[in-house]
């Protein structure tokens, strides 16, 4: 999977989980769940929609990893070439 | 003979449109099947029947609004057979004012009568697709429409009785049909009960109706928005609560870290989709501290009524604004494992405003709970009936004593608001000190 499929991947389920948001505007570091008011719920529900699209299942010690568009991009980068 | 009326969803629910029956007369219903779907201010709803029977005639029709406790159907007890219309007619309740005439008539319709007219279908067709041939039998309506020749008099007493005009001969000039055909039309439906063609005669007259009603605070009629909507549905039952309930305030801190250690150790050992959340922690735990403080989980409604069944209503924001409060039933008796489930049902659904009758109006006790990273209190406001909120901070880390030492532990604030008509101070304190006992002992939940 390359960086841009990832990325596009992340945007689409982004958009599905905050519909009126526009995910292609977030900053690289900005705090995903903060800027498109994405509760606990749904934040664990976006990671669910990962691991069913993508195939990667992320444990929960690595939920801090995921936080920031920059770093989700990193961390699903790292374990797709992983072979995960 | 029961009528199954308009259900009350909460205390700031007035009425409800009918958007699509689910049942046809005849069928069998269960206990909690769904018999038909009904706009409210809390979105679509899936109207379900709290006692069995066979449908045996609709007594409103689709787009029909109506305020809560209308008989909107008859059921019959299982095994026995419709009674003669005209007994019907002395049992069927005035729904509106302006509808009686139709009323004596609706008694014999079937299922096909309630077909939307041209202004219902359409705004139907906002909240979902409706089959095309409905479009093309409705085109072909108003073609059979335009054939007739008929008085205007003539036209207003047919319209009026929903009489088909196809079937009548006219005998006026240039066989127009008037009044006396109508008349005489109208006498001999009476007399015959012609289901099948009654159901072709009036579906062909549906759009000559004049529409009954302006849904001038219905949502889609009116323009209002869905979150506009929803806003004023809190906006009522948050005022009336204000303005009767006399809330009293508890709050207790409660170390998590055992709690947060047993779930880490099962969600490293499940798959993303079944993890669980501390929430459900929170509402198993609430559910079971209730059997020291049963009081609190009642309503009060001339006084207070303690309910046996434990159900939890959770709240769940809207992201558009606004909340709904779904009922997570018996959640005493499910498993963490089956609250999740419950959770990752009906949350959803809220968000989407598709809940279902029973779960919008048989919460026992509420629970709202700020997830991660949000304030550390919330102070709730009890929603009537109800008698108490209870509510979770965030998780946080604070600075604890134990046995003398000063320690960091996760810790959340745990709120309750109970009503002081109903229960005392003590009560809802020996609820925390159970809840409280129940959260240091997570595998036990």
């Amino acid at each position: 999977m390359t960086r841009e499929q990832i990325r596009s991947d992340i945007f689409e389920l982004l958009k599905k989980t905050a519909p009126e948001t526009d995910p292609t505007r977030l900053g690289p570091d900005e705090n995903i769940r903060e800027a498109l008011n994405i509760d606990s719920f749904d934040a664990l529900q976006f990671l669910v929609a990962i691991n069913e699209k993508m195939g990667i299942d992320i444990p929960e010690e690595d939920y801090g990893k995921t936080t920031t568009l920059k770093s989700l991009t990193d961390y699903l980068e790292l374990r797709s070439k992983a072979g995960n | 003979m029961t009528d199954f009326k308009m259900p009350s969803l909460g205390a700031d629910m007035e009425a409800g449109t009918l958007v699509e029956w689910r049942k046809k007369p005849g069928d069998l219903l269960q206990p909690g099947d769904i018999i038909a779907e009904v706009d409210t201010q809390k979105g679509l709803i899936e109207i379900e029947v709290f006692e069995g029977g066979i449908l045996d005639k609709y007594l409103i029709e689709v787009g029909d609004k109506v305020p809560v406790g209308t008989p909107m159907a008859s059921l019959r007890p299982e095994g026995t057979t419709g009674v003669p219309a005209k007994e019907v007619k002395e049992q069927v309740h005035p729904i509106q004012e302006k509808e009686k005439p139709e009323e004596a008539q609706a008694t014999e319709h079937s299922e096909k009568v309630n077909i939307p007219s041209k202004e219902k279908l359409s705004e139907e067709k906002s909240f979902k697709d409706k089959p095309s041939e409905e479009t093309s039998s409705e085109e072909k309506l108003s073609e059979e429409k335009h054939r007739i020749k008929i008085s205007p008099l003539a036209r207003t007493i047919a319209e009026k009785n929903r009489l088909d005009l196809s079937g009548i001969t006219g005998t006026g000039e240039g066989g127009a049909i008037i009044k006396a055909d109508v008349e005489k039309a109208m006498a001999a439906k009476k007399e015959e009960k012609h289901e099948e063609t009654l159901e072709k005669k009036i579906e062909e007259q549906v759009p000559e109706r004049p529409v009954k009603e302006q849904k001038t605070t219905e949502p889609a009629a009116a323009g209002i928005s869905p979150q506009e909507s929803i806003r004023k549905a809190v906006a009522a039952a948050m005022s009336l609560s204000n303005r009767e309930i006399p809330h009293y305030y508890l709050e207790k801190r409660i170390d998590m870290l055992k709690a947060l250690t047993w779930l880490k150790e099962t969600n490293q050992q499940r798959e993303i989709s079944a993890r669980l959340m501390p929430a459900v922690l929170f509402i198993k735990a609430v559910a079971k501290a209730i059997d020291s403080a049963p009081a609190l989980n009642a309503v009060w409604e001339n006084g207070l009524q303690l309910k046996n069944e434990i159900n939890i209503g959770f709240v769940v924001s809207l992201r558009s604004g606004g909340i709904l409060v779904p009922a997570i039933k018996n959640a005493d008796l499910k498993s963490t494992d089956e609250i999740m489930i419950s959770l990752n049902d009906i949350i959803p659904r809220a968000r989407a405003m598709r809940l279902r009758s029973s779960e919008l109006s048989e919460s026992t006790i509420t629970l709202t709970s700020l997830g991660e990273n949000g304030a550390d209190k919330v102070f709730g406001v009890i929603y009537p009936p109800q008698v108490a909120i209870v509510g979770f901070g965030s998780i946080i880390d604070e600075p604890v004593v134990q046995k003398g030492m000063l320690a960091f532990r996760p810790v959340v604030h745990v709120t309750l608001a109970g009503d002081h008509r109903a229960t005392d101070g003590l009560t809802g304190s020996r609820f925390l000190e159970a809840l409280n006992n129940h959260l240091q002992n997570p595998e036990t939940l």
